[in-house]
């Protein structure tokens, strides 16, 4: 029965050949397929929400997300599943048992409370002390949206495992590409850089929060392996194939808590036992897991566009509700109450009992069973869950309203809000974007070290027992508590309203967009892009460095020059040519670097952008002048003084790039140029620098004279160094004609 | 026996989870599902037929609103809801026939029928039939050899059995329930045997050096056309692949394997060809009330095309695809949105399916319907277990394999 069961089930869902369909049915009759499924993420990123009800438990396009991953679970074969339930557990405990899943034949499902887990690492060894694991199992968390079949990858794993002992774990990785200008993965994760075996599709590398956009690769691997392919297209599906090595192994590290984060980067790094971890890539199938709002949203629209079949609304894969599909993806629910006048646009899904007022306009949202929604109300890319009201006149854009929300009329929900269960949002109330409503006050401990999530979290958890986990008379007082301080927060949300806005710390306000339900906005996107651009070129210019003359006249320009990419070539190789020589300059004068090697680095510089002597030292009386011009200068007569000490320290290095007349002259031009442009302040003291330059015998009369005499024929506005300069000239023409 | 409880459910819950395939395979189980419903009924002693109608029925929704596109399901409840009333109707004849024989006799016992022993139930029925109702084209034409057919072929040896339980425990809920039971199997027997009966007809239609074209894949057009080989026909089958399940593929390969001549086109090279193309033989999926056809997605394409060139357009289709209902809006209402992913590999348009920038409303959308709704002027002929039929001519046919009166389960199901 078991055998035949599983082969049908491959049949139906389209994938696996039918040799490995074989090879599992052989595999499946021995020993039942297990599961662990863990039904807490331990995480926060849904607060305020998952202070009431667990994450497992929030409806996905109107059905609980642990229902998704149950039913994606049983059609994959899977025999026997282990629910691990630890905040809310005894909500996800009673859902299970109102729904048909204790009822399925050859398929058990066994829930398994604990209320002290604060981590992944502490659930697998509670179910490791149980006992319950006899064979390879599939390890999942509770809110995976898949239609992958489980054969390829198990038969994959079974085998490898024959030959060898130590490969414990397959990850099943998909193919998903991070947006370039975000860095981030269509389900808000981050970047994610992984190198495998292309051979043996073994696990070598994993790094998902390279903050610093480096990656560095431990070269034994390079040593060990014939090819490495670094992958940052690849997407974990957070489903693992394991062996009961794993369990064992956290049963051994008992500081082991998070799944990537310390267990799957704990065995790469550590080789004394050997173990290896393989990689199964999934080609057209479905597998995500929803870790934020971001991927909630995304999620919730791939099932919408049907990627899950057959977990989608139209189809009852559990319970009783469904949906009929109409032209344009509209799922309708068999009742529902709508205005003729109403508009209900593509891709929404109609709960049961709804009603819809006239002249409402909904499109792309999902709405839940039971809701009111008044009359010309607007509804845009939102998750209304059930039995909301909303009243005539509300506006919302991307916002994910939770069951039993009132809002009141002329109500705006600005993009990425949330509304917590039973919030009440009062008459014409603007709810500010981004922002998260919940009846429940923000906790005060705010400990968001990313490093410490996981002890976060258990802190974050001990909140939530205490508000669920509570005997019932202490509950009861707790709703006293509750209604006291509504009538306190009423003020918050509008007149009549009740709830807290919860504050978000100002340096997770910067993040809030990433990981919201709204789409990120056009302006942040720009500013995205534009950062990102000016990183590259940082990169670049090696350091971190004011922009130089050019680029600081006018920064609208230079933006323009950074998107238009055609005008920018040899323009800007003098520019970045310069910003070297400066930084290479400036570097020199931190760290006391010798002349002789300062000459080396300029020449290096002046071979790899291909320029001739006259720029160099052009540049480096630039950044010379520069660095005088940074020292303090209350006058200008300091700003000589300033000048003269950098150009009595560094004369020689200056002097080794003025072989002839024509590179002086082209420094006295660079200075008029700096006094007209970028270092106005030398303008005024122009004459006394040129005089100085002369004095040291860095330039020549020769080049005075000549640079004069170029001078002669052009603008009035251009002369005005050279008038400035009268004087001295003068006074070196007649120097030079009493040496004749 | 298992628990037909769980049978039921386990039966719904495949439904539901999509996970039974095809027509055919549905029709049968949902028989045989039925067949164990029955048997475990425990009916009252009065009015035995109706309480089982309405068990039936109850059931009957379930399993309708669980797979609510797969129409064979509720064709099969239809009809095993027809036999019921048949049955009922025939013993009432019967117990009348007897009661004016045996004027002493009362309802309950059973003289009556012993001294009909060459009368089956399906024969009275027949009997009954045609004065209790208007009597149909079909059994006015085939009055005379239905009569004589019928009791010799398929129910003498099971009624022979009943009668004697029947005898022995005088009642007749055993004998109603009996009488439903065989009948069903009978059910059973023509939807496992269709494809025989159906390929029986091949020689008929198919002659020496004509070309047939096909599109996707099905059991019963490979079975015809094997048939039409089998008796020295010599032809060409052209098959269009069937995109994006490529059940073309697997045809052809089961036609190359029979030894028949094989070409492979591209769905969208079908107009191209259709002018060397004697007839176009296809299945359905299933066949409306009114000689619509929904069939596997492409086939519309076909039947114009075929229309355009006055290429016959020949539907195959078991009498468990006979579908009692009039098609509404069957391109969207009696269709199937399968995954994307048949089309296109998710992670390489996952780019497309960006939903953090821009507008945050998908831009990209893919369309994968299983079925495509042919009218019925497009189709020249049907062929069913029965033999050939035109399209106008299905309701007829339909009223006598369906009762009138349970033409209305679905839409109480769905209200």
């Amino acid at each position: 029965m078991v055998a035949k069961k599983s082969g049908r089930n491959r049949g139906g869902g389209g994938g696996g050949t039918a040799a490995a369909t074989e090879v599992s049915v052989e595999e499946l009759a021995r020993v039942p397929l297990q599961a662990i499924l863990l039904a807490d993420s331990f995480a926060t990123k849904f607060r305020p929400i998952t202070l009431e009800r667990p994450k497992v438990l929030l409806p996905l396009v109107n059905v609980p997300m642990i229902d998704y991953t149950l039913a994606w679970l049983e059609s994959a074969g899977v025999e026997e599943v282990f629910v691990f339930c630890c905040a809310h557990a005894k909500q996800v405990a009673e859902h299970l048992e109102n729904s048909q899943w204790f009822a399925q034949p050859n398929f058990s499902v066994t829930a398994i409370e604990s209320n002290n887990a604060v981590g992944a690492g502490d659930a697998l060894r509670l179910i490791y002390e149980q006992n319950v694991i006899r064979g390879d199992f599939v390890l999942v968390s509770g809110d995976t949206v898949s239609n992958m079949s489980l054969a390829e990858a198990l038969g994959e794993h079974k085998e490898r495992r024959r030959k060898d002992s130590n490969a414990i774990m397959t990850m099943v990785i998909t193919q998903s590409k991070t947006s370039p200008t975000t860095r981030q993965s269509r389900l808000g994760t981050d970047e994610l850089f992984m190198a495998i075996d292309p051979d043996t599709k073994q696990l070598l590398y994993y790094e998902d929060k390279s903050d610093k956009g480096t990656v560095s690769l431990d070269k034994t691997l390079l040593s060990d392996h014939p090819s490495i392919y670094l992958h940052n297209d690849k997407q974990d599906c957070y489903i693992d194939i394991c062996s009961p090595e794993v369990l064992s192994t956290f049963a051994d590290n008992f500081d082991y808590q998070h799944l990537r984060r310390h267990f799957l980067k704990g065995l790469l790094d550590d080789d004394i036992m050997g173990y290896k971890i393989f990689t199964h890539e999934i080609q057209s199938n479905y597998a995500a897991r929803i870790d934020n709002f971001r991927s909630y949203d995304t999620v919730s629209k791939d099932i919408i566009q049907r990627w899950t079949y057959p977990l989608v609304p139209d189809v009852q894969f559990v319970g009783n509700s469904s949906a009929k599909l109409d032209r344009q993806g509209m799922y309708r629910a068999s009742v529902v109450g709508q205005s003729r006048s109403a508009q209900v646009g593509p891709f929404t899904v109609i709960g049961s009992g709804t009603t819809i007022g006239s002249q409402s306009q909904i499109s792309n949202s999902v709405v839940g069973e039971g809701c009111k929604i008044g009359a010309n109300v607007s509804i845009e890319g939102c998750y209304i869950w059930h039995n909301v009201t909303i009243e005539d006149g509300c506006q919302l854009k991307h916002a994910i309203v939770c069951d039993g929300v009132v809002i009141k009329s002329g109500v705006i929900l600005e993009p990425g809000v949330v509304l917590s269960y039973k919030v009440v949002v009062g008459q014409q109330f603007i709810v500010p974007a981004y922002s998260k409503v919940s009846l429940y006050q923000q906790p005060i401990k705010q400990d968001s070290d990313e490093e410490l999530e996981y002890a976060d979290s258990s802190s974050g958890f001990m909140d939530a027992s205490s508000l669920s986990g509570l005997p019932d008379k202490l509950k009861e007082e707790s709703t006293i508590q509750l209604s006291e301080s509504q009538l306190q927060a009423a003020s918050e949300v509008g007149s009549g309203g009740v709830g807290f806005i919860w504050s978000t710390s100002e340096g997770s306000h910067e993040e809030e967009w990433r990981h919201s339900v709204a789409p990120i906005p056009a302006a942040k996107l720009l500013e995205i892009m534009h950062t990102s651009n000016n990183e590259l070129e940082v990169v670049q210019q090696d350091g971190n460095l004011p922009p130089s003359g050019e680029l600081e006249r006018d920064s609208v320009t230079a933006n323009s020059n950074d998107y238009d990419d055609d005008d920018v070539d040899v323009k800007d190789d003098y520019e970045v040519f310069e910003n070297e020589v400066e930084a290479t300059f400036k570097r020199a004068l931190e760290e006391n670097i010798k002349e002789d090697d300062v000459i080396l680095e300029v020449n290096s510089l002046r071979l790899s952008y291909n320029l001739a002597t006259a720029d160099c030292s052009g540049a480096l009386f630039y950044s010379m002048m520069k660095s005088a011009l940074s020292a303090p200068h209350p006058s200008p007569s300091d700003l000589v003084k300033n000048a003269a000490t950098v150009i009595t320290k560094w004369k020689k290095l200056l002097k080794y790039y003025l072989p002839s007349i024509d590179e002086e002259i082209e420094v006295i031009l660079k200075f008029e140029e700096m006094c007209l442009e970028s270092a106005k302040e030398y303008s005024t003291v122009f004459v006394q620098i040129l005089h100085l330059l002369y004095d040291k015998d860095i330039i020549q009369e020769e080049a005075i004279l000549n640079w004069a005499s170029e001078k002669e024929g052009a603008d009035e506005t251009d002369k005005l160094f050279v008038k400035q300069a009268e004087k001295f000239i003068q006074w070196l023409n007649e120097a030079s004609e009493e040496e004749d | 026996m298992p628990d037909v409880h769980a049978l039921v459910n386990d039966f719904l819950i495949k439904l539901k989870r999509r996970k039974i395939e095809g027509s055919k395979a549905t029709a049968k189980v949902t028989a045989e599902v039925l067949r164990s419903f029955i048997s475990q009924q425990r009916l009252p002693n009065t009015n035995q037929a109706g309480a089982l109608i309405d068990a039936v029925k109850a059931v009957g929704e379930q399993l309708i609103a669980a797979n609510p596109v797969e129409l064979a399901v509720g064709n099969v409840v239809r009809r095993v809801l027809h036999i019921i009333r048949e049955e009922d109707l025939s013993l009432t004849a019967a117990a009348i026939g007897g009661l004016s024989l045996s004027a002493g006799s009362d309802d309950e016992d059973d003289v009556g029928h012993d001294e009909h022993p060459a009368l089956s139930a399906a024969a009275v029925a027949a009997a009954a039939r045609s004065t209790l109702r208007p009597p149909s084209l079909q059994t006015l034409l085939e009055d005379v050899p239905h009569t004589a057919a019928v009791p010799h072929t398929s129910s003498s040896g099971g009624d022979s059995e009943g009668k004697s339980k029947s005898a022995d425990k005088n009642s007749s809920t055993k004998r109603l329930k009996h009488n439903v039971i065989e009948a069903v199997n009978e059910l059973i027997q023509d939807i496992v045997t269709c494809h025989e009966q159906i390929a029986e007809q091949a020689v008929e239609h198919i002659h020496q050096n004509e070309v047939i074209l096909t599109l996707g894949s099905s059991r019963t057009v490979v079975e015809f056309l094997c048939a039409a080989k089998e008796k020295k026909r010599s032809f060409r089958v052209f098959v269009a692949e069937g995109a994006p399940r490529y059940q073309g593929h697997t045809l052809a390969k089961e036609l190359v394997t029979r030894g028949l001549q094989t070409t492979v086109i591209t769905d969208s090279a079908v107009f191209a060809m259709i002018s060397r193309v004697n007839m176009v033989i296809v299945g359905a999926h299933a066949v409306m009330a009114n000689g619509g056809v929904i069939a596997p997605v492409g086939l519309n394409m076909v039947a114009l095309a075929a229309q355009r060139h006055a290429v016959p357009f020949v539907v195959l289709a078991g009498i468990h695809k006979l579908c009692p209902l009039y098609p509404h809006n069957p391109e969207v209402l009696l269709n199937e949105l399968r995954s994307p992913s048949e089309l296109l590999d998710f992670g390489e348009f996952s780019d497309c399916l960006d939903f953090g920038s821009g507008s945050g409303s998908p831009i990209l959308h893919v369309v994968n319907p299983a079925f495509d709704y042919v009218p019925p002027n497009l189709v020249s002929l049907f062929i069913t277990d029965t033999g050939g039929h035109n399209p106008s001519y299905m309701y007829r046919l339909i009223a006598d394999y369906y009762s009138a009166n349970d033409l209305v389960l679905q839409r109480r199901s769905a209200s």
